[in-house]
């Protein structure tokens, strides 16, 4: 018996590109330093109420418009109640699917392994991060610079049909974050979570029906994209176990745990012990109208996402598919090479620059686009210098080099290197002219047949000019002088 | 006879001539504080050490005041008169509190009260019972009691109060003074210790409408830190009192003030029923007009569980910020759980617990519909009838509580049922934000009763000049408790 697959995605992730958190004034910045970031309404001391950040909503909104889901007429916020060390209010400001979040039912194309998928996403809410703990041995630190860090957490239909197709889609999310300035959608930095819903259902059912559906199991705290593409796939070999062996019916829906160590899925809780949340509306956030003409106004502010730009990149500017998926697979270096384009830099030698030479250096010296000091102007300097022929490709990659990250400029590097080949061709043809006066005998023999002298004559040019004659210039200045005696 | 039993324009007046130092002033209102927390427990702390400030054109500068113990002060401990935060010194002020310390105003002790405001009898504080210096046998009421007892016995003009219920406008009955509970909004709750939020006011009690508009003056105003706060930089009440009152309509309902409704009737709410009908005769003599009307008894009868319900989900959740991890006394425990747990069980008093246990109750997901959103639809229902009145009548009139102080021995916070909705029903000025004022209509069996005035949102200043009217017409104003024997 085959089965089918059914994956559904709850994916957290921090805005952290507002200054402020979402309903505190304290600053919205990841830093390694501990409880640096807290306003008293971070650590609930009594008395301290929210005030929503207009522009988490926004980001929120345009989030929710990319993702093809209503906006709600009026913003509410909801508590969800529990009590943990890391959730200071003993409730987490959230929103419910009623009365309505920032956004419902959408949908989002993607594509995994060039083939087309969509997703229903279920609804998109806005809500503030816990504090993050470190458990010791026998004691646990608690860090309040996440608590209140505005979150975005999407919920889809269970539309996903395998690991590749969720990471995918999940890779997906996290561009339209980073394209359109939520987040940095960093994972390594903790702004991406995941809780992951596997089930089977038999191949053949109707799956439009809920009722073939298989039982839900939840797999909650998949804090990296390999962790997610690991956990379905173990789960989906853990339930196609209890499938064969017939336990799978008897299985109750259920929370599990992903260990990561481990690489398995641990048991946390059945549907029957699900927490109770006692939600109810925010007394302290009064119901705000979102007006059509901000709504409006922030769809027209969508900025260019990832698809969009590749079109750009194959349809104008001649660049492979391949190239150009490379191009916008992170938005800086998408923004890096539109930069390099506006500041007059060859598309193609742009992309093939950055394609091969810069992602391959920065691969190798583990670094991300952020830690080099090339800039996009310096590249597009660059290629000026070879495109102008004041240096050699060969001789521009060993600048690159260099450049990528001295500080350097790349003109400081092609002089101080003494690279800077002379294109002077008035300058080019007085010097070969002079060689010519110094060498009759060489003259002679060249007008006798002795072609090859020319290569003796061009080998003068660059000694006199200590190599930096440009040898293309060189050479066909001297062949044309020559042929004036 | 000091100062501290004078008007505030007289002892403005007062300092301004010279006649008397803001110090004097202090020196004076910390003595009394000591007489009256010997005699009425009144007060969780004295500021013995405090100085006077500089005396302005403002009229609150130099003058003492009383802090209730629910409001975060800088620097003083702010206990909500809870051994949950018995220790807790805030390192912020409660924007009330901060705009009063900018006009000069000068803090001089914090006011005991029911526990976190959750009581009506001023007897639950950590501190003990709050006696009324009228009687000492009988209660203030509650939960201002602190400021109530205080602000009767001349300790000072005027202490801040918060009202969820009728936590201003009952003890002030009870004690012979005004209290004032404005539009929800008016003044900041930033720094109040919430009880319930969407229900919580703050406010002042002082000896008349005159102080209570000058108070409120001095703490009102939109702040950025409560969403929920108005800007109402363009009201004055202080200037905006006016005793001409002629064709003002006023109704009183019905089912609440008519004898007949009580068939068992008390003596003493015999009295003070007579006595609330011959001032609604003295509102004629003055020349408003004042109709009976009537209101659903069924939807009368509800609103005590309203209350209930509202308020005790909303604490629920409000105290869960109480652990002792961050601030108050923090438990010993083997986990955190334990530490909580023993931290909350030690430290709430039981008739906390029990309205915990409702709050909890009504949000389970099994009965949240049932309980908490029909307190919801109910709450909804009567402030459209209320504002229904006030499309006709510039506001309502009715008595405050069923008649004089309670005793002390033998209260308990439950209350007699047939007369419930009398003592009860100023909570339906907290459903709709209602401006409501408190003043002392009379005497009966030697002790103060009183009438409440409440009109619709935002209308404060006519709410304010009808009981100004009133009192200017009465005997009671500046009155100072007298002990009876």
């Amino acid at each position: 018996m085959k089965y089918k697959v059914m994956v559904g995605l709850e994916m957290h992730c921090e805005i952290s590109e507002t200054n402020t958190k979402v309903f505190s004034g304290a600053a919205n910045l990841y830093t390694d330093k501990p409880n640096v970031n807290i306003r008293p309404v971070d650590m609930a001391f009594p008395g301290t109420l929210p005030v929503v950040n207009k522009e988490a909503v926004r980001k929120a909104l345009m989030a929710s418009m990319i993702l093809n889901c209503r906006q709600p007429e009026y913003l509410y916020f909801e508590r969800k109640n529990y009590y943990y060390p890391d959730l200071p209010k003993g409730f987490q400001i959230t929103q419910e699917t009623k009365p309505a979040p920032i956004g419902i039912y959408g949908k989002l194309k993607f594509e995994c392994d060039g083939e087309a998928k969509e997703v229903r996403i279920n609804n998109l809410h806005l809500e503030e991060d816990a504090a993050s703990s470190d458990h010791m041995a026998r004691t646990s630190k608690i860090n309040y610079n996440r608590a209140g860090v505005p979150l975005l957490e999407l919920v889809t239909e269970p539309d996903i049909r395998s690991a590749d197709e969720a990471v995918a889609f999940l890779e997906t999310m996290r561009s339209i974050y980073q394209y359109a300035g939520i987040s940095e959608a960093d994972s390594k930095k903790g702004q991406i979570r995941c809780d992951v819903n596997v089930s089977l259902m038999e191949e053949d059912k109707d799956e439009t029906n809920p009722e073939n559906w298989g039982t839900k199991i939840e797999i909650k705290n998949v804090n990296s994209f390999g962790g997610v593409r690991d956990a379905i796939n173990y789960e989906i070999e853990r339930q196609t176990a209890l499938k064969e062996s017939g336990e799978y019916e008897k299985m109750e829906q259920q929370t599990r745990r992903w260990d990561e160590e481990s690489g398995t899925t641990i048991f946390m809780r059945s549907k029957v012990d699900a927490i109770d949340y006692k939600y109810f509306v925010e007394p302290n956030i009064p119901k705000i109208k979102l007006s059509s003409e901000w709504l409006e106004q922030i769809r027209k502010e969508i900025p260019r996402l990832a698809n969009e730009r590749k079109e750009t990149y194959i349809n104008e500017y001649g660049i492979s598919n391949y190239d150009a998926t490379i191009l916008v697979k992170e938005k800086l270096v998408a923004d890096f090479y539109e930069e390099a384009i506006s500041l007059g830099a060859d598309p193609k030698s742009a992309s093939n620059w950055i394609t091969t030479n810069l992602l391959g250096s920065l691969n190798k010296l583990e670094l991300t686009i952020t830690d080099i000091t090339l800039t996009p102007e310096m590249l597009a300097s660059l290629i000026k210098l070879v495109e102008n022929k004041e240096i050699s490709s060969k001789q521009a990659k060993e600048v690159f080099a260099d450049c990528l990250t001295s500080g350097k400029t790349p003109k400081e590097v092609v002089k101080e290197k003494g690279m800077v080949q002379m294109s002077d061709t008035t300058e080019i043809v007085r010097i070969a002219n002079e060689v010519l006066d110094e060498n009759p005998d060489v003259i002679e023999q060249y007008k006798k047949g002795r072609t090859n002298v020319v290569d003796f004559l061009v080998g003068q040019i660059m000694k006199k000019t200590r190599g930096t004659a440009n040898p293309t210039i060189a050479r066909s200045t001297m062949a044309l002088e020559i042929e004036k005696r | 006879m000091g100062y501290m039993s004078k008007s505030i324009l007289e002892i403005h007046e007062a300092l301004k001539n010279g006649e008397v130092t803001s110090e004097e002033l202090v020196k004076e209102a910390i003595q009394k504080s000591h007489e009256v927390n010997e005699k009425c427990n009144a007060f969780v702390t004295i500021l013995d050490d405090v100085k006077g400030s500089k005396v302005t054109d403002d009229l609150l500068s130099g003058i003492p005041y009383g802090v209730k113990d629910n409001y975060s002060t800088k620097g003083v401990l702010s206990t909500g008169s809870s051994n949950t935060l018995k220790d807790y010194v805030p390192f912020f002020n409660a924007t009330a509190i901060e705009n009063l310390t900018n006009r000069g105003a000068v803090m001089v002790n914090k006011t005991v009260l029911d526990e976190f405001g959750m009581g009506g009898t001023g007897t639950t504080g950590h501190t003990g019972i709050v006696k009324n210096p009228w009687d000492t046998s009988k209660m203030c009421a509650g939960s201002s009691a602190g400021s109530a007892a205080a602000v009767a016995a001349g300790v000072y003009p005027y202490a801040t109060g918060s009202d969820t219920g009728d936590s201003i406008r009952k003890p002030a009955a009870y004690c012979g003074i005004v209290g004032y509970k404005p539009t929800y909004g008016m003044i900041s709750r930033y720094g109040l210790f919430p009880f319930a939020s969407s229900l919580d006011h703050c406010g002042a009690l002082t000896r008349s409408v005159e102080d209570a508009a000058i108070a409120v003056d001095g703490m009102k105003g939109i702040d950025l830190n409560d969403m929920t706060s108005w800007d109402s930089k363009d009201i004055n009440l202080f200037e905006s009192l006016n005793d001409d009152v002629k064709g003002k309509k006023l109704c009183y309902v019905k089912e609440i003030c008519d004898i007949a409704n009580y068939p068992d009737a008390s003596d003493e709410l015999k009295k003070h029923l007579a006595n609330f009908m011959k001032m609604v005769d003295k509102c004629r003599e003055l020349g408003m007009e004042v109709e009976e009307v009537s209101v659903d008894q069924k939807l009368l009868e509800a609103q005590p569980s309203v209350y209930v319900v509202i308020s005790c989900a909303e604490a629920t959740s409000n105290m869960s910020n109480l652990t002792g991890f961050i601030f108050g006394p923090r438990s010993e425990g083997d986990t955190w759980e334990e530490e909580m747990v023993n931290y909350r069980t030690k430290g709430f008093s039981p008739l906390i617990k029990r309205r915990f246990v409702i709050g909890s109750y009504v949000l389970q997901a099994e009965n949240k519909d049932r309980y908490f959103h029909n307190a919801q639809r109910v709450r909804r229902l009567l402030v459209d009838r209320w504002n229904e009145l006030f499309k006709k009548y510039d506001a309502v009139i009715l008595p405050v509580g069923s008649g004089p102080a309670k005793p002390l021995e033998g209260s308990s916070d439950m209350l007699d049922k047939q007369t419930q909705i009398l003592e009860d029903h100023l909570q339906i000025g907290n459903f709709g934000g209602f401006p409501s004022i408190t003043i002392p209509d009379g005497f009966v069996n030697g002790l103060p009763v009183a009438l409440n005035i409440t009109g619709k949102c935002y209308d404060d200043v006519n709410v304010l000049n009808i009981a100004y009217a009133l009192e200017k017409n009465m005997d009671y104003k500046n009155q100072i408790a007298k002990e009876v024997q």
